[in-house]
């Protein structure tokens, strides 16, 4: 495994030896993607993300010293759990970070419970790691697919988007986007007009963009992610859905999705969000601290690892011991703060709450700069941005 | 210049050692016994599990490949499968662990005898063209079948109770009932290569006209050895589910195809411990250059180049032709 070689040193420490001194030394693995389709949105940026946090936290001050490495899932989960197992057994890693890609993150999850360890995910989507799949060594921080597709949804029906047509991924994931979506569609007045699955993962959406430009519907909402979302937003963009008044909307998009497809291609797309560069001052700040060190702005992904790593160091500095089981229930008893998330908290079934926003992608010429892409439309309160704790099946709610 | 002389010279050698094994192949098994006994307390069991899955599985591509001469591009649809179903024996039905290994392997023989009753009839490019089909077919059907859980995979698999007694919790008791399973379908697939039946094969691979000429009936013989072949290579894929306690689409997926037939090419196609050392090589290099990421393929590719160029008999078969003696 890759070294990132972020050591600090205890001689320091030990200069400033004062009272409640935790002395612990603890070893952090970032394993996400680091060469495919989400090494943009985590990658080398959620490494770099974790080691600000730690220097921000002055952890060598207040005695722990932590190492991170990291290494490459490749978004498979046998890789994955291999990597997961390997870093527990026998390289002393105490907690995982961020594993984007749904079946890798289950992996570790199950792996981490197995070991008791601690998996602060960031980047994994699937809900079902605080529901089906929960485990009291898991929390979920950033964003997952109900909250995404709920939060999307709810607010597209509520401004009168009532006739739905989907497009959708031809897998499991896709398949939970479109019926967690579909819920919230009816349940606000609205109807389906019409869905359609694409073959996963699909480059050719030309046929389900015509069916979904004669459908009539007034939204088309993609429920894919990566390279299918892009495409399929590219394609739509050729055929002029919005252009002929269909609005668009993508159950699962991130900023650097909309990066990379410009504003020209996205302009007009609604979507959910956990995190924002551009949302306040201090979100504002420590992306241009986060900026110069990667030359791009923050995913919320990337914003996740750095506030769980934060979290999870305070729980440790004020156990005074890195013991999984003592510091989860600390985690979870000590109410969340930080510069990117605001207040929160951490759910009993792993779930982090806080608030999301709904955005929509700014036309090119409304837009400032290179990473000016959003409009804040509304703010979904935390309450409200996450599935309901007796509504996932997590086994650990009574 | 090893790279112009034929590819069969080393593997005519082989032919020569029928009957009881020859003294040094006992050594060497002897050798690789006590090596895998003393591994575990050197080496991260997990990781040494992983590389006898894999060798196993190569070695049942090697039954087919090196000594049947068909090259099948679709073995994943066999060692996917039988993860598949392995997988689910275990974690939803419940089943011990060896039943649900029996199981994965028995379906992927009767995928195995479905997909090779319609390959056979084709020679060379088409046959590896068709099985590709098929395990393309696999691949598909697990993408989408309700219990294999799309690109989740089946996950959390128990390992379970060995004969529902003995815990294989723990990465080192599991690790010698791996070493059983590999060993026990190394000396299977040792023991059919030498059997009449293998010399059969090997007069086929050599020149099939004249084997049909002599009267044997080539097409049970070859869709015998495919069935075995995807026997054994699901015997790899279940007995990987339940130690990894996953199975996943990378299992059946085409690149699993491919990289097995490199394990053989590059550890000697048609010697007996040829796919073991390049199993090892390609398991280690993928777990140690893992941080390399997509790098890993690459550096793979080169490496599949170099041994094309210079050492077409693969690592072992160079050694062979060194010693003079069939490995």
């Amino acid at each position: 495994m890759k070294k990132i070689g972020f050591l600090v040193a205890s001689l320091v420490a030990s200069l400033f030896a004062s009272t409640a001194f935790a002395d612990v030394a603890v070893k952090l693995g970032v394993l996400n993607d680091r060469s495919g389709v989400y090494s943009d949105l985590a990658g080398e940026g959620s490494v770099v993300a974790a080691q600000m946090a730690v220097e921000d936290y002055k952890a060598a001050d207040k005695g722990i010293t932590v190492e991170i490495i990291s290494a490459d899932h490749q978004n498979k989960p046998d890789i994955a759990s291999n990597i997961a197992r390997q870093w527990y057994d026998q390289d002393g890693v105490d907690a995982i970070l961020d594993v984007p890609t749904s079946s890798a993150a289950l992996a570790v999850a199950e792996i981490t419970r197995e070991k008791n360890k601690i998996f602060l995910n960031s980047g994994g989507g699937t809900s079902d790691l605080t529901g089906k799949a929960c485990s009291p060594n898991t929390v979920h921080w950033t964003y997952d697919s109900w909250q995404l597709a709920h939060g999307t949804a709810s607010a597209v029906v509520a401004n009168g988007g009532k006739k739905w047509f989907f497009v959708t991924a031809d897998y499991a994931f896709g398949q939970a986007m479109e019926r967690d979506a579909t819920e919230v569609v009816k349940e606000g007045g609205g109807e389906v007009v019409g869905s359609i699955r694409h073959p996963f993962p699909g480059t050719d959406f030309s046929s389900y963009l015509l069916q979904a430009q004669s459908s009539g519907a007034q939204v088309v909402a993609f429920a894919n992610a990566g390279g299918d979302t892009i495409n399929s937003v590219k394609q739509a963009s050729e055929f002029g859905l919005a252009q002929s008044g269909q609005q668009l909307a993508g159950l699962l998009v991130f900023a650097n999705d909309v990066h990379s497809l410009g504003l020209q291609t996205a302009q007009g797309l609604m979507l959910t969000e956990s995190f924002y560069w551009d949302l306040n001052d201090q979100t504002r700040e420590w992306s241009a601290r986060f900026e110069e060190k990667m030359n791009k702005k923050p995913s919320m992904v990337q914003a996740g690892v750095y506030a769980s790593v934060l979290h999870y160091l305070k729980a440790v500095e004020a156990l005074g011991d890195k013991d999984a089981t003592k510091v989860m229930a600390k985690m979870k008893e000590t109410p969340t703060d930080d510069i990117l998330f605001g207040k929160g908290m951490i759910r009993a079934d792993g779930r982090k709450i806080h608030q999301s926003y709904l955005f929509q992608v700014k036309k090119p010429e409304e837009s400032k700069g290179e990473w000016d892409l959003y409009n804040l439309v509304s703010t979904i309160p935390a309450e409200q941005s996450f599935r309901p704790l007796d509504k996932g099946g997590c086994s650990l709610i009574k | 210049m090893t790279a112009i002389t034929d590819t069969n010279e080393s593997t005519i050698v082989v032919e020569q050692a029928s009957g009881s094994m020859p003294r040094h192949h006992l050594v060497i098994f002897a050798l690789l016994l006590l090596l895998s006994l003393a591994a575990p307390f050197f080496l991260y069991p997990v990781f040494l599990m992983k590389v006898m899955c894999f060798a196993l599985f190569a070695c049942a591509l090697n039954l087919l490949l090196g000594f049947g001469g068909l090259l099948s591009f679709g073995h994943a649809a066999f060692f996917g499968s039988a993860a598949y179903v392995s997988a689910h024996a275990a974690r939803v039905w419940g089943l011990t662990p060896e039943v649900a290994i029996i199981l994965g392997t028995l379906s992927a023989a009767v995928l195995g005898a479905v997909i090779g009753l319609l390959a056979i009839r084709r020679q060379g490019i088409y046959f590896a063209m068709v099985t590709l089909a098929f395990a393309q077919m696999v691949y598909f059907a697990a993408l989408q079948a309700p219990f294999t859980g799309g690109e989740d995979g089946i996950q959390n698999v128990p390992r379970g109770d060995l004969f529902g007694a003995i815990s294989m919790r723990s990465d080192f008791s599991l690790y010698f009932v791996v070493l059983v399973i590999t060993f026990g379908g190394l000396l299977a697939i040792y023991r059919i290569i030498h059997s009449p039946f293998g010399q059969v094969l090997k007069a086929i691979r050599e020149n099939e006209p004249r084997a049909i000429s002599l009267g044997y009936r080539v097409n049970s013989y070859k869709l015998t050895v495919f069935v075995l072949s995807a026997t054994f290579a699901g015997l790899a894929g279940a007995t990987k589910a339940i130690v990894f306690q996953l199975a996943s689409l990378t299992d059946v997926y085409w690149t699993m195809s491919g990289e097995v037939v490199l394990m053989v090419l590059l550890g000697g196609m048609g010697t007996v411990f040829g796919p073991l050392v390049g199993a090892a090589v390609i398991v280690t290099m993928q777990n140690y250059l893992a941080s390399f990421g997509a790098w890993v393929t690459i550096i793979q590719g080169c490496i599949f180049v170099i041994s094309v160029m210079l050492f077409r008999e693969g690592i072992v078969g160079v050694i062979a032709k060194w010693i003079r003696k069939p490995l």
